[in-house]
């Protein structure tokens, strides 16, 4: 489903040099898989998710196919529509928008320009509060605007609530698992474990194992430096648990050592 | 994380985007009747024959004429304009009458009803469907007022300003000028003197306007100004809402619209006031729009509430302050205002508040947006005079800017002569967000669905103010505005 090829991604500096932060990158991911990636800070993890949905302020080369598409040349909502979904380590707030205004109007967007018919406000609504109740959320988040004001924890859910209710091919989940606590945790693994029916892959962006105990992925890779240094199954979750990156990326060389 | 490829990109889309066309640009062939232009006695004492006015209110123009040629215009406001000559406007255009007066909205000229429906206000529609009373304003002159005798029914008076001076003299002589004197500044002293029609209308005490009232104001001549006079009278307990909109013809030419709107909230009544101002703009370069010079204000008697609310999209200049004046104890100001400014539009708009009486309070929400080289300028003034105590004020003002070579400003003036009175201030400058736009558009928007959902956020609070009609209107109004193709 997604096949990226020799990914490179460079960012201007503050002195408007280029820096390189994915150096030739490749990852598969078949449908109906759970990949994470786990990297120390610095790794280029968060812009492996900015890249491939497409943010601003990037250059990047190589090839990326998404379905058969090309997926760099793309516009951002041309890889939502295609089934690409991003749930943002820090979503934005939309002052003013309702939360269920913005929803129903991505939603419609997408159904539109994929052919289909509008959904019907009653039974995206219905479907709405069942997931809110799935995800321990306030349903009086529906009413409040896009992230205004709201929790670190509720902006997390709100993000897996726009993920269930968008069903994506393909959910980039960027930090889910940060800040929040294991009841949260909790929470949005079932929703996630829920929505994994082999159809649905999952690319999960992750400092940290426990999320992984929940959500166990089909395979673990490690980046460092801007490339995947190791490529292992559930087991690599629990070794850096253990040991941390060192092993990994070995230590001062920074170079694949297993 | 931007590098300066994608940020002219995005510059780019954004002028594509809010390079949106007017829709209502177009003329309808009617035959008209213009005097000359130039600006004398003669002018002036023809306009007010034309009217069939009493010598009281010829002698109150004249007045108003003399002190007008007296007076420059004024430098303050934060616009660019080329020097106005106000000798090369005609100031009485009209709709010529085919035959007698209409008897009804039957007989009003095809023409003219063909127009309205082109610009979405049916007047036969509007009385069958909506309920709401329309005044349709055509150049100087009335053409239509709908819903007369039901309003009548309630001793509710809603006619042409014209008619008025006619059928109610005494209630014109008492209010007219009362709020807004004849020299009260420049556009005033103008308007005074060569005010041609408007709306009219009286509920009396204890009365609740059954039904909203509304005015469109349409500019239809070329070399032609609208000088249009509105007059609301709520007497004591009464409450009304009124609606007013506007639109004119794309032209190359500037043309000028100096009106004066004066309320009256006697104690405990309440009047609220929505416009929906969508002159003509100009073109992309800056070229034709309209000039709107207006002063609105309102008096609020005890406990009386007067309510403003504006949603300001078009004209090439605004210079627009509806105030209020609130002189009997515990009366209530409201302001609530969105301005949006796009290619070289420039906007000097805001309110004052004069707070006289005791516990007195106002509130003032103000939403600018500029995008392209438009400047935007919202300018306030809150003044809490000596026998105010216990008065409160509290004023938000929010710009917000769309790409790099717009202006927002901000000119807050306060005056409080009284220990107890509670003023506050709250002001944010913010860039539509790259952020939010690309949040928007990883989940399926387009950008110009992302832009005008985040634009109407920032309106929200005013939007909430509006009418339900208006509402839905104004949103779609800046949609359009925003948008890079008429839709």
């Amino acid at each position: 489903m997604l096949e990226i090829r020799d990914l490179t991604a460079t960012v201007a500096d503050d002195d408007g040099a280029p820096k390189t932060v994915l150096d030739g990158l490749d990852l598969t991911i078949r449908t109906g898989e759970v990949h994470a990636v786990m990297g120390p800070n610095g790794a280029g993890k968060s812009t492996l998710a900015s890249v491939l949905a497409g943010r601003d302020g990037y250059e990047a080369t190589g090839q990326v196919t998404f379905d058969g598409q090309d997926l760099l040349a793309m516009e951002p909502e041309e890889r939502a529509i295609a089934g690409l979904f991003l749930a943002f380590q820090y979503p934005v707030a939309l002052p003013g928008v309702g939360n269920m205004h913005f929803l129903h109007s991505a939603l419609n967007a997408q159904n539109q320009a994929r052919g289909l018919t509008e959904a019907d406000a009653g039974t995206f609504l219905r479907e709405a509060r069942e997931v809110m109740a799935e995800l321990d959320m306030d349903a009086g988040l529906l009413g409040r605007a896009v992230n205004d004001g709201f929790s670190g924890g509720e902006k997390k859910r709100n993000e897996i609530l726009q993920l269930a209710l968008l069903r994506p091919r393909l959910a980039i989940l960027d930090e889910p698992d940060s800040g929040l606590d294991v009841d949260a945790l909790r929470a949005i693994a079932r929703t996630l474990e829920r929505l994994r029916d082999g159809e649905r892959s999952y690319l999960i962006i992750t400092h940290y194992p426990r999320l992984l105990e929940l959500v166990v992925p089909d395979h673990i890779h490690v980046l460092h430096r801007g490339s995947i240094v190791h490529s292992g199954g559930a087991e690599v979750a629990t070794a850096i648990d253990a040991d941390g990156y060192a092993p990994f990326i070995g230590a001062e060389a920074g170079t694949a050592v297993r | 994380m931007t590098d300066t490829t994608t940020e002219t990109d995005t510059t780019a889309q954004l002028d594509d985007l809010v390079g949106g066309e007017y829709r209502y640009g177009f003329v309808t062939d009617i035959d008209s009747e213009i005097v000359p232009v130039g600006l004398d006695e003669s002018v002036v004492r023809l306009i007010a024959s034309k009217n069939g006015e009493p010598d009281w209110l010829v002698e109150w123009r004249l007045g108003a004429l003399r002190h007008f040629l007296t007076l420059e215009a004024p430098t303050w406001p934060y616009l660019r304009i080329d020097p106005i000559d106000y000798q090369a406007i005609s100031y009485w255009a009209a709709p010529k009458a085919k035959g007698p007066a209409p008897e009804s909205l039957d007989d009003i000229d095809p023409k003219l009803r063909e127009m309205f429906d082109k610009l979405g206000i049916s007047v036969a529609e509007q009385e069958r469907l909506s309920g709401v009373a329309v005044d349709a304003i055509v150049d100087s002159v009335s053409v239509a007022t709908t819903f007369r005798e039901r309003l009548a029914e309630s001793g509710v008076i809603f006619c042409p300003f014209s008619e008025a001076v006619r059928e109610h003299p005494d209630l014109v002589r008492k209010y007219l000028g009362s709020v807004v004197g004849p020299r009260d500044n420049f556009y005033a002293a103008l308007n005074s003197a060569v005010f041609s029609d408007g709306s009219f209308c009286f509920v009396p005490a204890g009365v609740r306007c059954p039904m909203e009232l509304s005015t469109y104001f349409r500019i239809n001549s070329a070399g032609t100004g609208q000088f249009e006079r509105t007059l609301i009278i709520a007497e004591e307990g009464a409450s009304v809402s009124y609606l007013e909109g506007c639109s004119a013809p794309r032209r190359d030419e500037n043309q000028l619209h100096a009106a004066v709107v004066e309320l009256i909230a006697l104690d405990d009544s309440s009047i609220k006031y929505s416009t929906v101002q969508n002159w003509y703009p100009g073109d992309e370069n800056g070229k034709g729009g309209i000039y709107n010079f207006v002063t609105k204000r309102g008096r609020a008697g005890n406990r009386a509430r007067i309510s403003w609310t504006q949603v300001e999209t078009g004209s090439a200049i605004t210079w627009k302050y509806p105030s209020v004046i609130l002189q009997g104890d515990d009366a209530v100001g409201e302001f609530s205002s969105v301005a949006l400014t796009t290619n070289h539009q420039q906007a000097d708009t805001g309110t004052k508040m004069v707070h006289i009486g005791r516990n007195t309070t106002s509130s003032i929400v103000s939403k600018g947006i500029s995008a392209g080289h438009a400047q935007n300028t919202y300018r306030g003034q809150v003044k809490v005079m000596r026998s105010a105590v216990g008065a409160r004020n509290h004023t938000r003002c929010d710009s917000l800017l769309l790409g790099p070579d717009c202006g927002a400003h901000t000119f807050p003036y306060i005056e409080v002569g009284t220990d107890g009175a509670q003023v506050e201030h709250e002001a944010s400058t913010s860039r539509i967000g790259e952020d939010q736009l690309f949040y928007c558009r990883q989940r399926g928007l387009d950008e110009e669905d992302a832009t005008a959902m985040i634009v109407n956020g920032f309106c929200r609070d005013v939007f909430d103010d509006l009418p339900m009609e208006f509402a839905v209107e104004a949103n779609a109004l800046l949609r359009v505005s925003l948008e890079g193709a008429v839709g």
